[in-house]
Formats: structure tokens, C-alpha cells, sequence
């Protein structure tokens, strides 16, 4: 199999000259980190106040986790260590309840992650003679830009299309003869269903790969989509504190996704206990960012669950692989690519009088995309007896909805005292989607 | 000239309008009229009833989801363009139907409707004055 590289000395640097290269940058993190008034706390408590207290990867311990909570806790600006001037990009993502979280970038810092994403394209086997259709959103969410950025660095023809209107993603396909797509499996899978009301088959496509992202799939999801298109599938992972896309890729071999340690420092936990295990085990991925200095965050815990693998790769990397994220810590749920977080939707209905006290969530699969059904009872004193009310309340909820979790949810208004009640731990969330 | 009319939050559930029916025959209540406007998800049960004061008392009690409004019964001519005339009357005098139903069963020759008003008080004179009988909240009772 042919093997191409985009930085062929570091991805393929032994791992002490890596781990060299980590402490590094490193400590030109903790010296930003040092500038902000967040971790200037953190790190003096556990005695680091100059980058040489830290003097080994060994010694990356002594500073604590930072969490989520600790980003919308110092929201906007807690974290931040340079002048704003400096800053060229911000994303953001919602927040679990109401408060969002921030990141910022140098110039310097958008061009590291940048090369990063040329790295993860060039890996996949991709080249400048591709054209590429990117089917992300586009704006405050990091895949869409982050992908953009790195084909343009390779030298791809980009099409900068975003999501959504499936018939437009079709004609452009053809039109352009478009090579390789970004998009979630399950919109990929979509697109499939529909190409027959245009008219098209799929071997009329010039399609040859598509990078997976955003949400979780099985392999028999990807095989699937391998047969459906004819073309090659390949996983990544990012999260939007670490920039987005861009921490791990997977190569031509498709073996799960080499993490990029120079740019990362990987450790996986039990998330019980904080203790550190040892590759192969699963448990919670903690990432420190080298290549960030704007917005520095050190053993950040994504509270997705995954393992590292301990077998070398026969690509020649030497950066570990990640696998699929095998589940999460927490209740976020992705739907159709967003991250939602049942608290979100709590937070919007319950702030509406003419609702209740009792609600539910439902997710179920319509074709291959994922259907949010949000069932709420409305207050009795607020019935009117009116249709016409009733519909405009199923509207506002809707448009609220929607204007905080960007997906368009399906609104059912029930009886007060007509959906479940639990006793200790209430169950809102009911997931029937078939897994992909 | 006004009656009372009860209306019912009912979630698209199956055996939801028998079990707001039996609760209303166990307490013997009489529906004199009834009808549903109805959505993908709900509906809501319009109806008028001999004895409205213990229904929404009834409704209460059961936590069903109930409220009330004003309406307006009215004797219609039972021949073709009976309805017609009445409508004309109202919108000749700017009278808006919000809806109307028909009820169960006729209270003489004519057709008895129940109709929705914008200003119910100023519908049933205009009908009045008319010389069209608007039935009492006693004269329901007694049907």
C-alpha cells in the first residue's frame, strides 16, 4: 500500500526524540499558561510558577485536571494569554446549561493546527489533485473551517458546500466530480437513499474517500458506506477545546486513528479514580495541547472513553493509535452530528410558563439521520381551550429549542401527569435510534 | 342567552376521549354537543353539556386538562340556505364565527348549532334581534 507524508520526520520521530520534542512544547505552554489568571492559580498551588518546574513528561502529573466546568467557569476570558489582538479566530460551542465555552487562536496557532489537518489529510492518501467537498458546518463549529483550512494547505480543490440540501450536495458531486467528502456517517448514508429521486447512482459519482466525523459509528457502518459509494472510509477525532478535528486521523491502513503526539499529550484514566492506565485499557481521554498558546489547556478531560493501541502500525508512524470512542462519561448525546446535552433542553422548555413540570426526550432513527422528539406536558392553568394557542406554543418551544441546540426537534404537548415519572434519578432520555 | 362550552386538552393517546366520556357518564353528565379539532399530536374536546358547573368540577378532580368559554346555541332554519342566512346576518353586523358544531340531537324543526363568537354577547343579539331563537343555558338542561 502506498504511504504518503506530510511531515515525514515527525511523523515517524522515535519515541524518545517525540517525547523530547512533548516536554518541549510543553513547557512553552505552562509559560502561557503561567499568563493566564486561571492557571496561574492552578499551577503555583501545585508549586510550578516558571516552565522548568516541569522537567519531565513524568512530571505533567503534578498538575491537576481542568475540566468542562472549568471552561464556562471562566468564561470568557479566564483562560486566555495573550492580548486580544493577538487572536485571529474564536470558536465556540452551546453550552450544557445556557453558559458557552470559548477557544482562541494566534495566527501561529491556526497555522499549527492547519498543518495538522494537511498531515491528517495527506495520511488518508489524499492529494493535491483531489477535489473536496466539505458537507460540515461552516461558523462557530470547528469542523467545518478546520477541515477547509487543511485541504486548502495540501493544495485540493475545495468546495466549501456545508451541510445540509442534499439535492445541491448531489449536483455539486457531479458537477465537479468531487473525490473526497467530510461529512457524518449518517448524512452520508442519507445522501444514499436519495440518489435515486435524482437520478443518479452512485457509481456515476467520481467519489474515492471520505473522512467520518462528528459522531459515533461501528465498523459495519463503514464497511457499509465502503460498498454503498465504492470508496475508501476513514475515522477522526477532535473536539472543539482541542481546536476540533485534527487530534487523531486514521491512515491508509485504517487500523483506528494515530493520535499526533507531537502536537498532543495523550493519557487515558479511569475515570473513577483519576489514575493513569496503561495502553490497551479503556478508559477517559485526558489531551494537552502543545500547539495552542492563545487559549492553553493542560490535561483536559474529554469524558469520551477510548484505548490506545500497543501494536506498532505498518505505516511507519510512530504516533499511537486511538480507537473508536467507545462511549462517554457523561449523558451528551450527538444527534445527527451535534453535541446536545439533555440539561439544554431542560433548561430551555422549563424556562416556558405554558409547560409543565414533566417532560422526555426521544431519539429514534428516520432513515439514516436521527429524528429529536421532545415531549412535554403543558400546564394545565395555561390551557385555554384554544387550538390556535396551542399550535404557537408548539412553535415557541420548537424555535427556542432550536435556537439553543441548532437541531429542529419534533414537539409533542401531553397531559400534565401523562408521561413517566421516576423515582431517585429520572430517566428524560429514551434512545431508540438503531446504532449505526 | 350565553351557554357554557367545555373544552379538554386531549394528548393523541388511544382510549383517551372513552375514558374523558365514561368519567362524564359515571357522574351523569350528559354531552348535548360535541366535536374535535384535532392536530398530528392533540386535540381538543369541544363540548356542551347539561351540567357544565359539575363537569369542570368532575375534570378537576380527575386532573384532566379543561377550560371554558362562552358560546352561543342557535335554532337554524333546517331547510337549504338556512345556515347561510344566519351567517349573513353575523357578517353583516361584523360578527366573526371563531367555529361552530352541530348538536346531537334537534330541539324542535329546526337545526340547534352551537357557534363560537369573537363577541359571543353581541352575536346572540344581533341573532335575537333577528327574531332567531337563542336557546337559555336552562333550555340545554332541560334537553
Amino acid at each position: 500500500m502506498e504511504v504518503n507524508f506530510w511531515n515525514p520526520e515527525v511523523e515517524t520521530m522515535e519515541r524518545s526524540q517525540l517525547e523530547a520534542l512533548q516536554l518541549k512544547r510543553l513547557q512553552a505552554v505552562i509559560g502561557y499558561a503561567l499568563k493566564t489568571p486561571f492557571y496561574q492559580k492552578r499551577l503555583s498551588r501545585a508549586g510550578i510558577s516558571r516552565p522548568e518546574d516541569v522537567r519531565s513528561l513524568q512530571e505533567l502529573q503534578k498538575i491537576p485536571f481542568t475540566v468542562k466546568d472549568d471552561l464556562r467557569q471562566n468564561f470568557p476570558a479566564g483562560l486566555l494569554a495573550v492580548d486580544m489582538e493577538e487572536v485571529v479566530r474564536i470558536h465556540s460551542s452551546s453550552g450544557t446549561t445556557g453558559v458557552p465555552t470559548v477557544i482562541y487562536l494566534t495566527a501561529e496557532d491556526l497555522n499549527s493546527w492547519t498543518d495538522l489537518l494537511a498531515r491528517s489529510i495527506i495520511t488518508t492518501g489524499c492529494c493535491r489533485k483531489d477535489i473536496f467537498q466539505n458537507m460540515m458546518s461552516y461558523g462557530l463549529f470547528t469542523g467545518g473551517l478546520g477541515l477547509h483550512y487543511g485541504a486548502e494547505r495540501v493544495g485540493m480543490t475545495v468546495i466549501p458546500v456545508g451541510g445540509g440540501n442534499t439535492q445541491r450536495q448531489v449536483q455539486l458531486m457531479r458537477d465537479f466530480k468531487t473525490t473526497v467528502v467530510h461529512v457524518t456517517p449518517s448524512y452520508l448514508l442519507h445522501i444514499h437513499t436519495r440518489l435515486a429521486e435524482f437520478g443518479v447512482k452512485a457509481s456515476d459519482l467520481h467519489l474515492r474517500r471520505a473522512f467520518l466525523g462528528a459522531e459515533p459509528y461501528s465498523e459495519n457502518t463503514r464497511l457499509k458506506l465502503q460498498e454503498l459509494y465504492g470508496i475508501d472510509a476513514y475515522n477522526s477525532y477532535g473536539l472543539s477545546e482541542m481546536n476540533g478535528p485534527s487530534v487523531a486521523f486514521e491512515c491508509v491502513y485504517k487500523k483506528d486513528m494515530h493520535l499526533w503526539e507531537d502536537a498532543y499529550i495523550v493519557e487515558i484514566i479511569d475515570p473513577a479514580t483519576g489514575q493513569i492506565l496503561p495502553d490497551g485499557q479503556k478508559g477517559e481521554v485526558v489531551l494537552t495541547n502543545l500547539v495552542r498558546h492563545a487559549m492553553p489547556l493542560m490535561r483536559y478531560r474529554t469524558r469520551d472513553l477510548a484505548f490506545l493501541h500497543t501494536e506498532p502500525c505498518p505505516c511507519g508512524r510512530t504516533h499511537r493509535r486511538l480507537s473508536r470512542i467507545q462511549g462517554r462519561t457523561d449523558d451528551m448525546l450527538i444527534i445527527n452530528g451535534v453535541n446536545v446535552f439533555p440539561s439544554q433542553i431542560e433548561e430551555v422548555i422549563m424556562a416556558i410558563p405554558e409547560v409543565g413540570t414533566n417532560y422526555m426526550i426521544h431519539l429514534t432513527s428516520a432513515g439514516a439521520l436521527d429524528k429529536l422528539i421532545v415531549k412535554v406536558e403543558i400546564y394545565s392553568k395555561m390551557f385555554t381551550g384554544d387550538l390556535n394557542s396551542l399550535d404557537a406554543l408548539k412553535g415557541k418551544i420548537r424555535d427556542r429549542l432550536r435556537a439553543s441546540i441548532t437541531i429542529n426537534p419534533h414537539i409533542e404537548l401531553h397531559e400534565p401527569g401523562s408521561l413517566p415519572v421516576f423515582e431517585g434519578k429520572a430517566k428524560h432520555v429514551v434512545d431508540n435510534r438503531e446504532k449505526l | 342567552m350565553k351557554i357554557t362550552q367545555i373544552s379538554v386538552f386531549l394528548e393523541n393517546r388511544k382510549g383517551r376521549l372513552y375514558e374523558i366520556c365514561s368519567m362524564l357518564g359515571q357522574a351523569k353528565i350528559n354531552i348535548r354537543a360535541l366535536t374535535i379539532a384535532e392536530t398530528e399530536t392533540f386535540g381538543v374536546l369541544r363540548m356542551v353539556v347539561d351540567k357544565p358547573a359539575e363537569a369542570i368540577e368532575l375534570f378537576r378532580k380527575n386532573h384532566v386538562t379543561a377550560n371554558q368559554a362562552d358560546v352561543v346555541a342557535v335554532e337554524v332554519p333546517d331547510r337549504p340556505g338556512g345556515l347561510a342566512n344566519v351567517l349573513k346576518m353575523l357578517s353583516d353586523r361584523q360578527v366573526n364565527v371563531e367555529y361552530m358544531y352541530g348538536f346531537v340531537e334537534k330541539f324542535s324543526e329546526n337545526a340547534l348549532l352551537v357557534f363560537r363568537f369573537d363577541n359571543p354577547e353581541k352575536g346572540g343579539q344581533v341573532l335575537r334581534d333577528a327574531g332567531i331563537n337563542v336557546l337559555a343555558g336552562k333550555e340545554i338542561q332541560g334537553l
